[in-house]
């Protein structure tokens, strides 16, 4: 396969979910008010923050696999992919904040004091925006090695992404208990390999 | 099959409900709910909501509705999103999940044991339980712990005329009640990491039970209970948040102790024994002061305030008198 044609065309696999979630928001306001279901602002909320999970798997994905097939182009994507999880979460907690909420600031703020999983995940929000934010070249050349200590947030903030989920779940743990075995065999292996460098 | 095990069920057991419902008290009470006489979804056709797959006795039985007195006159949830968004997790937790893989649950034939302080205790079969109670039609609202509600035309016979003609003793002071447990045809119920136990379990102090607002229900939107929605038969309290109307009833028991419902036992601190709709007792997970009517739109969610006893304090609050309701949550 063509390194430079995957390396351009990268972004659409970014946005492919967003466009998704895009033509569902135009079919039911314009098409066909049941697209999302009854529900749709909370249809919206549960599908984005499941977009952002998927693209954390993705960023903490990337050096394992790396490592294995030696893809040198996915590494560049690294930080894309990281951007476009804290885009999603953004869009997540957008569309609990205006859509669910309707940007009621009160009670915004009573679920931040109150509702652990509220919390937990607020805080995992702040950090992917750190971690957005110092992602450009610019950052990286400033904070030189303290950049590479710095995105080694992106660990807690897997944490507190699947106490978030783990609060959130109801009756169920299969989703939860799938997602932290990814997440925590990624966190293993991060763990060895920097035990070997060491 | 037909026999039942430890007692038997004749006409006469089928007792007035008058003995429980006044019902020129709540008639007077629900003036409103005079305006639901023309009950709007008996007349519809079977084909306008899915085809029907009960037994015949069941249906001609569903068919016989009387509009109810009780009927809420508000605009009802699309028949779709009745029967599409539900939480059964015997069937999956997700909303739509019921419907999807529910199709393969046989709910006809259908037995119930019937045990505990009772005379009529024993094994009796749906047909033979159900037989002689006249039916009606409630317009209800459901209030879901997750802050949603809908408003529902359920099918059904008043629970007090039920469970009198099984003759409890003045002993009995609560009635549990069992799903089926069916791993091979539910799903969620063989989920490895499922965080509640099955058989659900759910109770009501047994004034509760016979209240005239509490319903067995057999059907909805005129037809019988499709599977997602607890077919053949389910409980229905309308001031009581969603979960404590417990689906596709397998057993009643009668008992005199307080039984450990399933979300009691899951988690003590979020679900408790009486679940009555309140807004001014907060939920750790969900605000209870106000809900989402559904449906909702994308860009206007709907909000509704949520009434104490979601709307029935008029009729259900006396049951409650002097008791702390932050405390008997």
């Amino acid at each position: 396969m063509d390194k430079m044609l995957l390396t351009r065309w990268f972004w659409l696999f970014l946005v492919l979910p967003f466009a998704f979630a895009g033509f569902r928001v135009v079919q039911v306001v314009w098409y066909d008010a049941s697209a999302l279901g009854p529900d749709p602002a909370q249809n919206l909320v549960d599908l984005f923050g499941t977009i952002a999970l998927w693209f954390l798997c993705a960023v903490l994905l990337v050096t394992p696999v790396q490592t294995v097939i030696k893809a040198r182009w996915l590494l560049r994507q690294r930080r894309a992919l990281g951007v476009a999880c804290f885009a999603y979460a953004l869009l997540h907690w957008l569309s609990y904040a205006g859509l669910l909420l309707e940007w009621q600031w009160q009670n915004l703020g009573q679920d931040l004091l109150n509702r652990p999983y509220v919390i937990v995940g607020f805080l995992a929000g702040l950090m992917l925006l750190v971690l957005a934010a110092t992602s450009n070249n610019a950052s990286v050349r400033v904070l030189g090695l303290r950049w590479r200590k710095l995105h080694r947030l992106v660990y807690p903030a897997a944490l507190l992404i699947l106490i978030h989920m783990f609060w959130v779940a109801r009756s169920d743990y299969t989703e939860v208990a799938l997602y932290s075995a990814v997440v925590l065999l990624l966190l293993l292996h991060r763990s060895r390999q920097r035990a070997k460098s060491a | 099959m037909k026999a039942p095990v430890g007692g038997k069920l004749t006409e006469r057991d089928v007792t007035p409900e008058t003995v429980y419902l006044n019902r020129r008290q709540y008639l007077k009470a629900s003036a409103v709910g005079a305006a639901a006489l023309m009950a709007p979804t008996l007349k519809a056709s079977e084909s306008a909501y899915g085809t029907d797959p009960a037994p015949l006795w069941l249906k001609s039985q569903n068919k016989q509705a009387s509009p109810s007195p009780f009927s809420t006159t508000e605009k009802l949830t699309p028949y779709e999103y009745v029967t599409g968004y539900n939480n059964f997790y015997e069937f999956g937790t997700g909303k739509d999940d019921p419907e999807k893989y529910g199709q393969d649950f046989k709910p006809h034939p259908w037995q119930v044991t019937v045990s505990g302080l009772a005379e009529g205790t024993g094994t009796f079969d749906l047909e033979d339980l159900l037989k002689g109670l006249g039916v009606e039609e409630r317009i209800y609202r459901l209030r879901c712990v997750e802050a949603w509600s809908m408003v529902i035309p359920w099918l059904g016979v008043p629970m007090a005329a039920l469970l009198q003609r099984l003759k409890p003793l003045s002993s009995a002071r609560y009635v549990a009640f069992e799903t089926v447990y069916r791993p091979e045809e539910m799903p969620g119920q063989a989920s490895f990491f499922a965080a509640i136990d099955y058989p659900y379990i759910e109770g009501l102090r047994m004034d509760e039970a016979m209240h005239p607002l509490t319903l067995m229900a057999t059907g909805v939107y005129g037809r019988s209970l499709p599977n997602q929605n607890g077919a053949p038969l389910r409980l229905v309290v309308p001031w009581k948040y969603g979960f404590k109307s417990i689906k596709s009833i397998r057993k009643i028991t009668f008992t005199d102790r307080q039984p450990q419902t399933t979300w009691e036992k899951s988690n003590a601190r979020e679900y408790g024994f009486y679940a009555n709709v309140n807004p001014a007792v907060d939920h750790p997970r969900w605000r209870q002061s106000e809900e989402r009517r559904l449906p909702s739109a994308l860009f206007s969610s709907n909000r509704v305030p949520t009434l104490p006893f979601n709307g029935y304090a008029e009729s259900v609050a006396s049951l409650y008198q002097g008791m702390d309701l932050r405390k008997y949550y």
